[in-house]
């Protein structure tokens, strides 16, 4: 049928596209872990960061990697302002709340983009975007290495702040036990927005590496978020770990059913090993016992 | 149930009724159509999101169903429109209980089963978008032949009648829902599920059984939908716009109420009506007039309008007592 050669490249491509979901996960496991909320307006909050890129590229001829660089702390002013102002006072501290007021928000954010730009779908090219790496018979995607290794760093670089530092301490303090937490002096409120934009930070990352090969329109974030909660729900919601690896595993699982099944029923797979993990362990793989 | 129980639902019905002999134009008969198609199909989220508790995020799954059910027996085998809205209505209860069954026994509340349903939405959207037997990403066009057997008329207001019809149904369905033994137990299931297990109630029965009426009537309103536009595809039928819009009118209506559902599609279709007149180049206004309503709701009106006109009711009889208020609440 197809020579190991071509299933093997598609799994390496898929393993990159993966890193790439693993960075989107990472955010939406976060604010998972730590406020125990499922984060509707994700989607749309990577929408507008790829907009973002795409903008620098187009108006002021910024490199999109480069672009990451000041994205990254607009964004997480962005969740920040949003968790304090909007999302944590209007949904009075209720689960169910904070997923209609977080659904209300992307429905928001996802309009007034398409009232921005229309319907039409961009691309920028850069010089890279169609280079490629040899590795030994293999031939891999210049910018899908690139993401593969950022994305690394970047998990590495958020659990050494969750590990190494007082903000991630307190973090850590406030998903364990939030009212303890309150008891010795941690604002808890501050952490929740701080944890938010910590989430979009790593948006907006996701977004630079993505422009590059990718496109963006409206509706796109609609798509990824889909594919973030699997990836959060495989690898245990709030674990990092959990979530480079389920990342990574769907990026392989997505590109192999692609190869196999066709593009249109490529994603199938994906909302199939969905619904099987939550009806047969929701904790995920990784996560602890609920 | 009681005659108080009843004559607000006839009141409502009547006037409603009487709307087509004043009114002529057929946009704003479309509009309505389409309303009541909204809230028909809301009402069925309501009874399980509302009375049960248990947010779906997904029963485009249900309307699609309906609407691809009635579509293809009339196309590919013939079948009789009004046999064919039964069937929907059918397959609608039995997509429900197998969805249920799955989710509920596993233990989904919450966002767990927010999510699950989500992706049974997509994994059918997914599948009727590349499968030919469902007409595939062109879609299925129902033939247009104006004969009441096919559910079509030469006067949009008979539409609009059966349409009526079927929502006063529903409304009598849930008012009957929220007067008996089930509705009660439903409603203990989501207040608290463990202590509602306690004192006897079989939960996942009482879910089980939620879910079948709820995907059943949502169905029925893709069904009318399918009839009325003549035309759908897996982005319409199975789409996440639809899932939202079912959503949306409870909450914003008035959750777990029996006129929540109506009230709250007439008001955001109204607003998005007003926004669009207002606004009519910018494409998604009506959109984000929707996104907004539903944060504001959510932050300042947690019972909906209904609530909220229940808040300005009792403070006008001046009994805004917390214990009254909860009573009240508890009450309706």
């Amino acid at each position: 049928m197809y020579s190991p050669q071509i299933i093997l490249e598609a799994a390496l491509n898929g393993l990159m596209t993966g890193a790439v979901y693993a960075l989107i996960a990472l955010g939406l496991t976060l604010i998972y872990g730590v406020l125990h909320i499922i984060n509707f307006a994700h989607g749309a909050l990577l929408t507008c960061a790829m907009f973002a890129v795409w903008l620098a590229w187009a108006w002021l001829g910024m490199d999109p990697y480069l672009v990451i660089v000041p994205l990254v702390p607009l964004m997480f002013a962005l969740g920040y302002g949003l968790q304090r102002f909007v999302v944590g006072p209007a949904s009075h501290g209720d689960d169910g709340n904070i997923l209609l007021v977080t659904l209300g928000l992307s429905i928001v954010l996802e309009n007034v983009l398409l009232a921005l730009f229309q319907s039409d779908t961009r691309t920028l090219d850069t010089d890279y975007s169609f280079q490629v790496v040899a590795l030994g018979p293999l031939l891999l995607s210049y910018p899908r290495v690139i993401g593969l290794g950022v994305a690394i760093v970047v998990t590495g670089l958020l659990w050494l702040v969750l590990n190494r530092t007082d903000t991630g301490k307190a973090i850590r303090a406030v998903a364990k036990e939030k009212l303890g937490a309150n008891l010795v002096g941690i604002d808890v409120p501050h952490i929740y927005a701080v944890t938010f934009g910590l989430g979009c930070a790593c948006l907006a990352v996701a977004a630079g590496l993505l422009m590059p090969t990718f496109y963006v329109n409206p509706r796109i974030g609609g798509a990824f978020v889909l594919v973030a909660f699997t990836v959060v729900v495989l690898g245990g919601m709030g674990s990092i770990p959990g979530a480079l690896l389920g990342g990574l595993f769907i990026g392989v699982v997505e590109s192999l059913c692609g190869l196999f099944l066709g593009d249109s029923l490529g994603q199938i797979g994906i909302f199939l090993i969905f619904i099987a993990v939550l009806l047969v362990r929701p904790t995920g793989l990784f996560g602890a016992k609920a | 149930m009681t005659a108080r129980d009843l004559i607000p639902i006839a009141v409502l019905a009547v006037l409603a009724a009487l709307l087509p002999l004043v009114v002529t134009s057929s946009t704003v008969l479309n509009f309505l159509v389409f309303t009541l198609i909204v809230s028909l199909g809301a009402q069925g989220w309501n009874i399980l999101g509302g009375f049960g508790g248990q947010f779906s995020f997904g029963h485009a799954a249900f309307f699609g169903t309906g609407a691809y059910v009635t579509a293809i027996l009339q196309l590919r085998y013939g079948v009789n429109a009004w046999a064919g809205l039964a069937l929907a209505t059918a397959a609608g209860a039995l997509v429900g209980w197998v969805i249920g069954f799955l989710s509920f026994r596993s233990g989904l509340r919450g966002s767990y089963f927010a999510l699950v349903t989500l992706a049974f939405a997509e994994v059918f959207r997914i599948l009727a978008n590349a499968a030919s037997f469902t007409g595939g990403a062109a879609g299925l066009l129902i033939k247009l032949d104006v004969r009441p057997a096919n559910l079509q008329f030469d006067d949009r207001a008979v539409f609009y009648w059966l349409v009526l019809a079927f929502v006063t149904a529903t409304l009598l369905l849930t008012r009957w829902i929220q007067r008996s033994r089930f509705g009660a137990q439903l409603v203990a299931v989501r207040e608290n599920e463990d202590a509602a297990k306690a004192l006897g109630v079989d939960s996942l029965k009482v879910k089980l059984r939620a879910i079948a009426l709820s995907g059943a009537v949502t169905a029925l309103s893709g069904c009318l939908y399918a009839q009325y536009f003549l035309y759908i595809d897996a982005n319409i039928a199975y789409g996440s716009w639809i899932s939202v819009e079912l959503l949306l009118a409870p909450i914003i209506g008035g959750v777990g109420t029996v006129f929540g559902p109506v009230v709250g599609a007439l008001t955001l279709h109204g607003l998005g009506e007003v926004a669009k007149q207002f606004a009519g180049r910018i494409p998604g206004i009506d959109l984000i007039v929707f996104g907004g309503v539903l944060v504001l709701a959510v932050a300042f009106a947690r019972g909906g309008i209904l609530g909220l006109l229940e808040r300005l009711r009792d403070r006008g009889r001046g009994m805004v007592t917390r214990g009254t208020k909860e009573v009240s609440h508890a009450g309706r």
